[in-house]
């Protein structure tokens, strides 16, 4: 084929060199592993590592586009990646929150006595996939990509042996996710059945010949002439379940409960974040790319998937008393206030940047709340440590008040409510959504905002409200609260991730001119 | 940045970082939370003062400007933009009088965890501070959601009676007032081609582009109910009473006497002159909920048998008489509301303040359950009467210019007359309410649970700290009952800019007639107090 001839000139291996400094770490650090003492008490090197490692990779990363060198957009590999300003800032992201992770679960680790480098390792594989995914320009590329971060997340929500419900999860995961997969394992097939015909409308014109019709360049002109037929239409659709699935948009919700509440806790937030962010990112790239031409088809499809999702999330996560399935239907919810700015990227068609950046910036603060709230989730001692209740942070704010001050900004910010950045990233929402008209999502999502603030304060009226009177029969839990030790880096950490609500929220200067 | 600016900036910036420090525990004593405390709510009260006086009339549009550009959201041309205006300034000196009489009834309160209560309430008083100073559309709400929040956590924790769940409603039916207001100003700022998002670039555009009637109609109604939630506009009005009855004083006083002004400051200074068409489609209705806030909310008001709940329930009451102003679509409306807005900030506080009085000394706010009270605290007595009479609308206290200015724009029309009538009966329900509660609370027998309460917690006199911050808010309401123009007249000629620029009547014959007021320009500049002064309708040279 004439179209690979080029393939190794066109192997640009420095570009993708945050991935592979990634990867050869994550094979670094299982090496560490292994030839240490094999010793679950004492703190172990391999961790300290790679959330070191981590760190300097984020940061290099960050310094290399934003300083060093301006980066231009780009087509690598012979079309299969397509790299540029959008995929760094991306790649930034997914740096940012395996690096939260690790240090999230360098805790948990030690506290669990789980093995410490395979957890890393997987975290950082993922990682790597995630990366490659949000650049990829060629469905092949996008499906090996997801699977290497499926088959990791597989084993990071299972990864505490010893809990059922952490096995029960993997399960789930295993199952929904297999299915998911597959569903868009046959999208991608349906489409490449008629753009790799001959004799399609159009493909002569688009040069069938010397391109690749699972390509998003080509398919792009391909699916703009066949926008009409049935078969490309029914692989859109699916193509669409099987990324719904990885960011729990309803009616393909149904797993992120079960798992949320079984996995880790850095795992749920792994999978709040960054798997989120990566099905928005891989959709924002397909619709303002191959589907840009269906979207006449695709907008009331997917008016009406945020509808739901954003009425499903909302109103389920109002009746549980449970904190991590809680925070996974209200993560449901926020998947369908992102689908609304996926809409208002394909509305302004040409001139998508704007609404692209507000759903980036959403995501950004998004990361910023969510770890802030696992991260102080994570922090506390029960019993069964996947069992949240509201009860458990009856009167937080006396008990450890910086703890409070950071959950208390965390859930606000994810509430939307001023001066924090979740308050900015709706309002973003709200103007890009007005202007590409979605009235009716709009409606949908200030109620949804709405009935948010019913759990979300609920939640902060526990952590700062004097508790109800209780009974001399109930029982007196043990305070899960006391007895916390050497938080050193964590506690910073989280301060400075609330700090960064705060900043953002009050003043957005760094991104002022994306906007 | 000359003086001025920085009283504005320093009237905003010290309460939220006096706060700050408190909240970071800088200073482990209440006695430094105090010292720290009188400064920061004593500044914005200052600041007010000296703003109100050194304010420049002749000056057009906004005063001690402060802009600054680069926040962030210039791309949807939202800009830092603080400044003063006619109709803001007497609010901004308003709501320092009523922080600094909040604030020091606050530190004298002697509540448990006091750094924690006086770093929100600093924080809330931050926030409307800053409402006020805004010229910016979108930092006007920002500050106003800033000052909600503490609302939230302090009923939670020193609230009285079903705090959990009342916070929480609360919170809940304000987020959605607040967020239907917030669509209505994206819609705004989407829709119009600004320079920047506030009034005169806003108005500029819109005058040079038009906009259509339907589109007016629908974001004056976003706005209108929007607001309307968040001033317990009939029939939205149900969480105010129990929020207020739940709600610490300091609290109660700084949420009925200024938070709740936002929603009507809106209105009077950007819905209705922005979209006059709008706002004249919606007066009809508006009138109607009005009179439901007066009349309804009235009768409700005068069942109370709780003093707290008396006061909150006619709170919302009174902004009847606000919205009535609004509906009338007329600058001698608008300038009458703002003139009760103002007094009624005062009076609503004084009520509340002198009510918390009441419960230290008798253990309750039943009413049923007190009496005599007048023979052990005389002072107390004073305070008490001069704040229902003000609340009434007796002449002397700034309500009663108010009240009549409204009376007057409804009387000018012949649509609106009947509507001045059903209004005027509310007088009679505020009367019958108030004067009751004077009479049950301080006069009459003694009623046995107080003998029993007395007993145990000998009742004296209001104490210096005590008579301080109650005697602000009455030098306050005398200042503005006494000799209104000091705040009608920038009122007047501002709202004359506004109101009188976009000509409601620019079009005669229009179907949107019915209910405007007459069409002679100069049956508006009536206002009662200023009419040696008027100033002539100006063209508009934003």
């Amino acid at each position: 084929m004439e179209s690979y001839l080029t393939f190794s000139q066109e192997n640009l291996w420095f570009e993708i060199w945050p991935e592979l400094v990634l990867a050869l770490g994550a094979v670094f650090v299982l090496g560490i592993d292994l030839f240490t003492k094999r010793d679950t008490l004492t703190p172990s090197l391999a961790g300290k590592v790679a959330i070191l490692f981590q760190g300097v990779l984020c940061v290099t990363h960050l310094m290399d586009y934003l300083l060093w060198h301006h980066t231009f957009d780009r087509t690598t590999f012979s079309g299969m990646l397509n790299q540029g300003f959008r995929g760094d800032v991306t790649r930034t992201f997914f740096l940012l929150s395996s690096f939260l992770v690790s240090l999230l679960g360098h805790r948990y680790l030690k506290v669990n006595r789980l093995r410490v480098g395979e957890f890393h390792h997987l975290t950082m594989l993922a990682t790597a996939g995630l990366m490659l995914l949000c650049q990829s320009n060629h469905f092949l590329m996008l499906f090996v990509a997801l699977e290497t971060v499926a088959l990791c997340f597989y084993a990071l929500v299972a990864y505490n042996r010893d809990s059922s419900k952490s096995l029960e999860a993997g399960i789930k995961y295993l199952i929904f996710g297999a299915l998911s997969s597959s569903l868009l394992l046959f999208g991608i097939v349906l489409i490449y059945g008629v753009a790799s015909n001959p004799e399609a409308w159009g493909a002569s014109y688009l040069g069938y010949a010397s391109s690749d019709p699972l390509s998003f360049d080509y398919l792009n002109g391909f699916l703009f002439e066949n926008s009409e037929n049935l078969i490309v239409r029914a692989g859109v659709v699916l193509v669409f379940a099987g990324i719904a699935f990885k960011v729990g948009a309803a009616p393909f919700q149904i797993w992120v409960p079960d798992v949320y509440h079984g996995s880790p806790m850095p795992i749920t937030a792994f999978l709040a974040v960054s798997s989120k962010a990566a099905g928005f990112f891989v959709l924002l790239n397909l619709v303002n790319g191959p589907f840009e031409g269906m979207s006449d088809f695709l907008l009331p499809l997917f008016g009406f998937v945020a509808t739901f999702t954003i009425f499903f999330g909302n109103l389920a996560a109002c009746a549980q008393r449970n904190l991590k399935r809680m925070l996974g239907l209200s993560g449901v919810a926020h998947a369908g206030y992102l689908l609304v700015a996926v809409m208002a990227s394909m509305h302004f068609a040409g001139d998508s940047d704007r609404a692209v950046w507000v759903l980036i910036f959403y995501l950004f603060v998004y990361l910023l709340a969510s770890f802030s709230v696992f991260g102080v989730m994570g922090l506390a001692q029960l019993k069964d440590e996947t069992e949240h209740e509201f009860a458990h942070y009856q009167e937080l704010a006396k008990k450890s008040p910086w703890m409070a001050f950071v959950l208390v900004c965390g859930v606000a910010s994810l509430a939307g409510i001023p001066p924090f950045a979740g308050f900015i990233a709706k309002v973003l929402l709200i103007s890009v959504a007005y202007e590409a008209k979605l009235y009716l999502s709009l409606v949908a999502l200030v109620i949804g905002v709405v009935i948010s603030i019913y759990y979300y304060f609920g939640w902060i009226r526990e952590i700062c409200f004097k508790p109800r009177p209780t009974f001399d029969d109930e029982k007196n839990e043990h305070d899960s609260w006391s007895d916390l030790r050497d938080l050193g880096i964590l506690k910073v950490t989280l301060l400075s991730l609330t700090l960064a609500s705060i900043v953002f929220g009050l003043w957005q200067g760094p991104f002022g001119d994306a906007f | 940045m000359n003086l001025d600016q920085i009283l504005l900036l320093g009237a905003i910036l010290i309460p939220a970082l006096a706060a700050g420090c408190l909240l970071i525990g800088l200073g482990r004593t209440d006695e430094f939370a105090q010292k720290l405390s009188y400064f920061a709510f004593g500044f914005p009260c200052l600041a007010g003062i000296l703003l109100f006086l050194r304010f420049d009339e002749s000056v057009n549009g906004y005063n001690f400007v402060v802009l600054y550009s680069r926040m962030g959201l210039q791309e949807l041309k939202i800009n830092f933009h603080l400044g003063l205006n006619g109709v803001s300034s007497p609010l901004f000196a308003m709501a320092g009088i009523v922080g600094f009489g909040a604030g020091l009834a606050a530190i004298g309160s002697g509540v448990e965890r006091l750094r924690l209560y006086l770093a929100l309430l600093l924080f809330m008083q931050s926030g409307l501070m800053g409402l006020f100073a805004s010229v910016d559309l979108f930092f006007y709400y920002l500050f106003h959601e800033f000052a909600l929040i503490p609302t939230f956590i302090m009923i939670g924790i020193w609230g009285g009676r079903d705090r959990r769940s009342i916070a929480l409603e609360l919170t809940v039916y304000l987020t959605l007032g607040a967020l239907v207001s917030l669509g209505g100003l994206v819609a705004l700022n989407v829709m119009v081609d600004s320079k920047s998002f506030d009034f005169p670039s806003l108005s500029l555009a819109i005058s040079e582009m038009g906009m259509g009637e339907s589109t007016q109609f629908k974001i004056f109604g976003m706005l209108l109910f929007g607001f309307g939630i968040l001033v317990a506009l009939f029939p939205f009005h149900t969480w105010a009473a129990r929020g207020y009855e739940a709600a610490p004083t300091s609290v109660s006083m700084l949420h009925a006497g200024v938070l709740k002004k936002f929603g009507l400051y809106g209105l009077i200074q950007i819905a209705a002159p922005l979209l006059p068409e709008g706002a004249l489609s919606w007066s009809p209705y508006l009138l109607w909920l009005a009179l439901g806030n007066v009349l309804f909310v009235g009768f409700i008001t005068i069942a109370q048998t709780n003093l707290k709940s008396m006061v909150g329930n006619g709170s919302v009451m009174h902004m009847g008489y606000c919205f009535l102003g609004v509906a009338v679509c007329s600058s001698l409306g608008a300038g009458s509301a703002v003139m009760l807005m103002a007094a009624h900030g005062l009076s609503v506080s004084l009520m509340f303040l002198v009510a918390q009085y009441v419960y230290r000394r008798s253990g309750t706010f039943e009413m049923n359950e007190i009496g005599g009270l007048a023979t052990h605290a005389p002072l107390l007595a004073c305070f008490f009467i001069a704040g229902s009479l003000a609340t009434i609308g007796l002449p002397g206290f700034g309500n009663f210019w108010g009240e009549f200015g409204v009376f007057l724009s409804l009387g000018e029309s012949k649509e609106h007359q009947f509507f001045l009538v059903l209004a005027a009966l509310g007088i009679i329900l505020s009367a019958i309410f108030g004067l009751r509660a004077v009479a049950k609370v301080f006069y009459g027998k003694q009623s046995d649970e107080l003998s029993e309460h007395e007993k145990s917690s000998p009742i004296s006199d209001l104490s210096v700290s005590e008579m301080i911050p109650a005697g602000v808010l009455v030098a306050a309401l005398l200042f503005l009952g006494l000799w209104p123009r000091g705040i009608s007249d920038r009122v007047n000629r501002e709202v004359l800019l506004r109101y009188e620029s976009v000509n409601y009547l620019s079009e005669p014959g229009s179907q949107l007639a019915p209910c405007c007021p007459p069409a002679n320009g100069e049956a508006n500049l009536k206002e009662p107090d200023s009419s040696s002064q008027k100033v002539k309708p100006q063209p508009k040279d934003l």
